[in-house]
């Protein structure tokens, strides 16, 4: 789509206003399960973690690390056992309003065409039928899909599933954008072009972002901030990196970047040992190559 | 594998013709003095047909059908709205879904056909008693269909929803109702025959018109052609009901992906 973008290191590097207001504030936020019959499993340790306004943060950890479990409880899905979640400065009650939220799993209603799916994120807004089909139409043509309105969405690929999602999800113009690994079920070729369309329109308004993966290389291709979670029970935050590439990027040009691989051996050395820690009964002692 | 449809036609007739065949035979080629299928008990193929063609040329046939058409319709409407609005409601009242579970459990696993007298005595040899017989049988289908449909709600869709800002009234509208409609429909075909059955067996047991009333008319006077000729009758109601219903699923779950092998 954009190979003329070629990112060269420096110009507007870094361009999450160190000094813009936070978005999402949680403070020594923790979250425990409580099971049947079984001791209250720590999944989240108190931990905490600012985003800022215009910031994409990425949160990368092993497998079952909690990381969604994060993303949860600052949707309002999930009530945190212990510490603050603030959402521009007010404490968060209830449900997210202000966020926008794509899942990892086919969230789209099987029964409703991708453009009604679209639409309905506008129309129990109150907005009236006939404005939300025609801007439910404009997204889908945004992200690649204007012809495809009138399927189900047994009738698209998972790639383009994930397309009406975004769709159904940006139309509503949320002020934060909640990911939880939403690329992972598509192979590689249609992460990194999903990469690059997220990008894109990112890029029109800068919403802030918590975007959660198990891909690092993604992480880095994606945020301005690269948050490091360490393996659960009792997950934390154990490394913190600012990703200075060069906006805009493209998602899979972005990892011929030397600098890009800079960044991606420091990071990988410290989650390393975490994923590590995770399979620690089968790969004792053992190096993991990335 | 596939086969060639005139072909796979032609075998199907072919089984056909063999019944037909051995039936008309065994009926009236006497085998060593001894009739393998005796005309008193088995009537034959070309009787059969005769009958059939009577009943439609003299129009008697038009006043029975009409009147098993109503009360089975009569019992899938009935039993379905009640049993989705049941289903609805206890799906999102799991205290109500406890308590009324082991009478739910206890009605259902009675054989309605034993309520058949009942209803007679309640409600007289008409056609109520027949589609409160249908009622009972569709009902519970209906009812335990959209149960399961309001309870199966996929978790990541409903949660998706919710973060649309839905409130109950749109989650209902959008999500659970759209949900349990895909369930009942799945269950249409079970629902319309049970309907069909609670008529007929309805009629057959006391009744003055109706499939099951000719059936048993016939069976009464020893009239083997005439039930054989009803039954032929009522199968064939049977296959153009199932097919309407075909029809109207295919229409109404045009959203569900299809198995390839099931429609041409």
């Amino acid at each position: 789509m954009e190979t003329a973008l070629r990112p060269s290191p420096a110009p507007h590097a870094a361009p999450a206003a160190s000094g813009a207001p936070l978005a999402v504030a949680l403070d020594d936020v923790s979250i425990s399960f409580a099971m049947k019959g079984q001791p209250v499993f720590k999944a989240v340790a108190p931990t905490s973690l600012h985003v800022r306004e215009g910031e994409f943060v990425a949160i990368v950890g092993p497998t079952g690390c909690g990381k969604s479990t994060l993303l949860n409880a600052t949707a309002g899905l999930l009530k945190p056992a212990g510490g603050k979640v603030a959402i521009f400065g007010e404490p968060l009650v209830g449900l997210n309003a202000q966020a926008g939220y794509l899942f990892q799993q086919d969230a789209l209603m099987p029964w409703k065409t991708a453009l009604d799916n679209v639409a309905i994120a506008l129309e129990i807004g109150g907005t009236p039928r006939a404005r939300a089909l025609e801007q439910a139409q404009e997204w889908l043509t945004k992200v690649g899909l204007g012809r495809f309105g009138e399927r189900y969405p047994h009738q698209l690929s998972g790639g383009q599933r994930k397309r009406v999602g975004l769709a159904q999800v940006l139309v509503r113009d949320p002020k934060i954008l909640l990911m939880d690994e939403p690329f992972g079920p598509l192979d590689a070729q249609t992460r990194q072009i999903m990469g690059t369309l997220l990008l894109r329109l990112w890029a029109q308004d800068r919403k802030a972002v918590l975007f959660v993966t198990h891909d690092l290389e993604e992480a880095i291709a994606l945020s301005d901030r690269v948050v490091i979670m360490s393996a659960g029970p009792e997950a934390r935050i154990i490394g913190d990196f600012p990703i200075d590439l060069a906006r805009p990027r493209d998602a899979s040009e972005i990892r011929l970047d030397p600098r890009f691989h800079e960044l991606h051996r420091q990071i990988w050395n410290q989650l390393k040992a975490e994923v590590a820690k995770t399979y620690g009964d089968i790969t004792e002692g053992e190096e993991i190559a990335p | 594998m596939k086969t060639h449809p005139l072909k796979l036609l032609l075998l199907q007739v072919l089984v056909a013709i063999a019944v037909l065949g051995f039936w008309h035979v065994g009926a009236t080629v006497p085998i060593g003095g001894k009739y393998l299928l005796p005309e008193f008990f088995f009537s034959t193929p070309l009787d059969v047909i005769k009958r059939v063609v009577e009943l439609f040329v003299s129009g008697t046939i038009w006043k029975h059908l009409w009147i098993t058409l109503t009360e089975t319709v009569l019992a899938f409407i009935i039993g379905s709205v009640g049993g989705v609005l049941i289903g609805f409601w206890f799906a999102r009242k799991p205290l109500l879904a406890a308590v009324f579970d082991p009478y739910v459990k206890m009605v259902n696993a009675l054989p309605r056909v034993v309520l058949a007298p009942i209803f007679m005595l309640w409600l007289g040899l008409g056609i109520w008693s027949k589609v409160a017989l249908g009622v009972t049988l569709v009902f519970f289908i209906v009812f335990f269909n959209v149960y399961q449909g309001v309870k199966e709600v996929s978790p990541v869709v409903l949660a998706n929803a919710r973060m649309m800002g839905m409130n109950e009234r749109q989650l209902f509208r959008n999500v659970y109702w759209p949900s349990a409609m895909s369930w009942m429909f799945s269950s249409l075909h079970t629902a319309v025959g049970f309907a069909l059955v609670g008529a007929v067996v309805g009629e057959y047991l006391g009744s003055a018109a109706g499939l099951g009333y000719l059936i048993h008319q016939a069976e009464g006077v020893f009239d083997v052609t005439g039930v054989f000729a009803g039954m032929f009758i009522l199968a064939a109601f049977v296959l153009v009901i199932d097919w309407i219903v075909t029809r109207v699923e295919n229409r109404l779950l045009v959203w569900r992906p299809q198995a390839a092998s099931e429609q041409g």
